[in-house]
Order: structure tokens, then sequence, then C-alpha cells
């Protein structure tokens, strides 16, 4: 499981991270945003290069976990 | 989540909504190819309140009080309004003062560069192979690892900063007192009635919050991840805005005696290309900048302090263009501008475990 901290990032530095973390083959990923915008988007991102994503709401930021 | 697809079917429909608000607001009384325009609004606000001093660019544009206070309301509904910032502010500064000039050089931000197109403008033509290029630096810097850095969660406070300051604008603009200045002749004196103005900003700023709307991420996303959903949002303001204009008769194709634009090919490219630029650095474009603003960004709220004092250069030094075209002092500024991009770009490193 890689763990990616994309909070505070503005756009499009998370889905940058996120897709970084996808073409190194990583097939368990957890990443951290810290806004509804960012989780749409890596949600989306995630779903579309064909990862089962699942989105926690940790009070003050997502946790999206990410399996293939 | 919206599926990819009914994605840009709704951001081409509610783009397309966009594009003819802004045709209308011309036909009521808006300048030419100017339903809206971040970069020339500021500009007006900036000179409303006395901060240059070009008598024909001074108005109270109720159109960004709209855009502040619709994405407000509507993230407030949403659950989205939050008080964040402390990211790089002087770079985000700067970045929205270089966008100004660029925009300045080419008479529009990008937005209006779309309703430029939609109203047959072929210098527009020219200012969007800029933009693209602008962009194309940007996804260059940021593929190599450029980033602002992070922000912070912020006193809830500070987020209410910029609506506040449209509300006090409202009011001046309605109370009119005599160290308010409003234009006599020249575009500043061109406006749709306040209401109706209002009333599209509110809309439109609404609608850029709701679908996280951006004219540069609508590219970036393409360079970056093939993501086609924020372009159709921008193919949607185009296309609305060509066919409400081609309905009024305020559609005319070419390059000569356009409404508020210049031929010079050279500095309608690189104009936009300084904006694009600064744009993805300061990650998107000023419409979604001041829809950030008005849901609690600071740093966004620094970038818009960044374009008003750009706006307030841009016309004390004669750096602005006009229909006759860029000043010499104009070309000199964007390679400044160019260079303190540069700079920004080199010397912001994400920082990454």
């Amino acid at each position: 499981m890689k763990t990616i901290d994309t909070r505070g990032l503005s756009c499009p530095e998370p889905i940058m991270l996120t897709q970084e973390a996808t073409l190194s083959n990583e097939d368990s990923l957890e990443i951290l945003v810290d806004t509804v915008v960012s989780k749409e988007n890596v949600e989306r991102f995630l779903v579309n290069a064909g990862y089962k994503t699942e989105v926690l709401d940790e009070n003050d930021y997502y946790k999206l976990i990410a399996n293939k | 989540m919206d599926s990819t697809k009914n994605r840009k079917i709704v951001n081409l429909l509610l783009g397309g909504v966009i594009g003819i608000i802004a045709a209308l607001l011309v036909y009521y009384g808006n300048p030419g190819n100017m339903g809206f325009c971040l970069a020339c609004f500021f500009r007006d606000i900036t000179g409303a309140l006395g901060l240059h001093s070009a008598d024909p660019v001074k108005y109270i544009r109720p159109e960004i009080i709209g855009f502040v206070l619709g994405a407000f309301i509507s993230a407030n509904i949403a659950g989205e309004f939050k008080s964040r910032g402390g990211s790089a502010p002087v770079s985000r500064f700067l970045l929205g003062f270089t966008s100004m000039i660029g925009a300045l050089v080419f008479l529009g931000c990008s937005l209006r560069l779309f309703l430029r197109l939609g109203g047959g403008d072929l210098n527009a033509v020219v200012g969007l192979l800029g933009f693209i290029a602008g962009i194309a630096i940007g996804v260059y810097f940021l593929k190599n690892g450029f980033s602002l850095g992070r922000a912070y969660e912020q006193p809830k406070a500070s987020g209410y900063f910029m609506p506040a300051f449209m509300l006090m604008l409202l009011i001046l603009l309605i109370a009119k007192p005599d160290f308010i200045g409003f234009s006599e002749e020249g575009p500043g004196s061109m406006h749709a009635p306040i209401i109706m103005s209002l009333a599209a900003g509110l809309i439109v700023g609404a609608i850029f919050q709701r679908r996280r709307l951006c004219t540069v991420g609508a590219f970036r996303d393409i360079f970056i991840i093939k993501d086609y959903g924020l372009f159709m949002g921008v193919l949607g303001i185009f296309l609305g805005s060509l066919l409400m204009n081609l309905i009024l008769g305020q559609f005319q194709l070419g390059f000569a005696d356009q409404p508020v634009a210049h031929s010079n090919h050279i500095a309608n490219f690189m104009g936009m290309l300084l904006f694009g630029f600064s744009s993805v650095l300061m990650g998107g474009c000023p419409i979604r900048q001041t829809v950030l603003a008005g849901q609690g960004d600071n740093d966004a709220a620094i970038t818009i302090i960044g374009l008003i004092l750009g706006a307030a250069f841009a016309h004390n030094f004669g750096l602005a263009s006009s229909p006759e075209g860029p000043t010499s002092a104009g070309m000199i500024a964007l390679v400044i501008c160019l260079v303190i991009n540069v700079i920004i770009a080199v010397s912001s490193k994400r920082r990454i475990s």
C-alpha cells in the first residue's frame, strides 16, 4: 500500500501525483485529499484507470482507498 | 460522482448557457464580445476605485460581484466553503499580476478569448494559439515538479474577505459616491443594466463553482490526463455565444474593426502565451480564481489582488494595448513578466516524499 498525501496542493497536482503512482504499477493506493474538488477529480481518475475506489470521510480530509 | 459522459454533456450544455448569457449582455449594453471578461472587468473596477487614471475604463462591474457571490452562495449550500491558504502568497500575487499584463496586451482574459471567437473575431484565433502554447509551457514545468506548495486551513473569517469586498463594491455601485469613477465614454461607459449584469454574474458564478469550470484547466487536463470534461464546458461557451451572436446579428467575421481588439499578431500571440503560462502556474484561470476566492480560498484572493494591481500598472504606465495596437512599453513589460514567470517556475519545486 502506497500512501500519497496531496492535502493542500492546488489543481492539478493531486491528480498528477496519483497518475505517477498508477504508472508505477501500484495495485494498492491510499490517497489523501482535502477538498471536494480534488476528491472528485482523483476518484474519477482512479475509476477510469481501472481501480476499485472507496472514499472515507475523515472529517477535515478524505481518504481514497484504491485497489486494482 | 458524475459518469464521465454525463459530466461532458452537462458541462457542454451549461457552458452553452454561459455563452448565451454573455451574448445577451452585449446586446443589452456591454462592449462588443465582452459579455464577460475578468481582465477587463477587474481593470474597470480598479479604475473606478481610482487606482488607475484611464478615464474610458472605469466602472464597478456587477458581473464580478455576481461571480464571487454566486460562488459563495453555491459553495455554502453544497458545504464546500472552506477558508484555506498560505501556499506561496507572493508568487501567486506576482502570477496574478503577470497574467493581467498578458491579458491587457491581448485585450481580454481567456473567457473573453472564447467570446471573441464566438463573435467572429479572428484575432482571437491567434490569441488561442498563444494561449495553448502558454499552457503547454506551464504543463512542462508542472511535469518537471513545479509546485507552489501546500495550503492550510485558515481562520474562517479570512475566507469572507472577498465576498465582503464585493458587497462593499455593490454598495458603492448603487450609492455612486463622488470618489468612485464612472466612465462617461469608452468601454467603461458601456454596460447592461445593473440588475441584469448582477443576475448574470450570480448564475455564471454558481455554474462555474458547481461544474468546476476553468478555461485553462480545459486544455491542461487534455495535456496531462487526456480528460475532456472541462474542455466541453469551454466548447459550450464558444458555441453558445456563437449561436446567440448569430441570432442577435452580432456576429462579424474577420480581423479588422473588431470591438475592443487589435490585429497585431505577435502581441496577441505573446499576450495570451504569457496569460496561459501564468494561469497554469497559479492553478487556474482568473474566473476560476474568482470563484475560489468566493468559496474561502485565501490564495485565490491574493491572486485577485495581483490582477487588480497588474491592471493599475498596465494603465498607469501605458502597458495596455488599445484598438490601435500594443505599446512598446507593453511589449517590454511582457518580456519582463515572462522572465518573472520562468523564475517562479524553476524555483518552486514540489517537496513530497
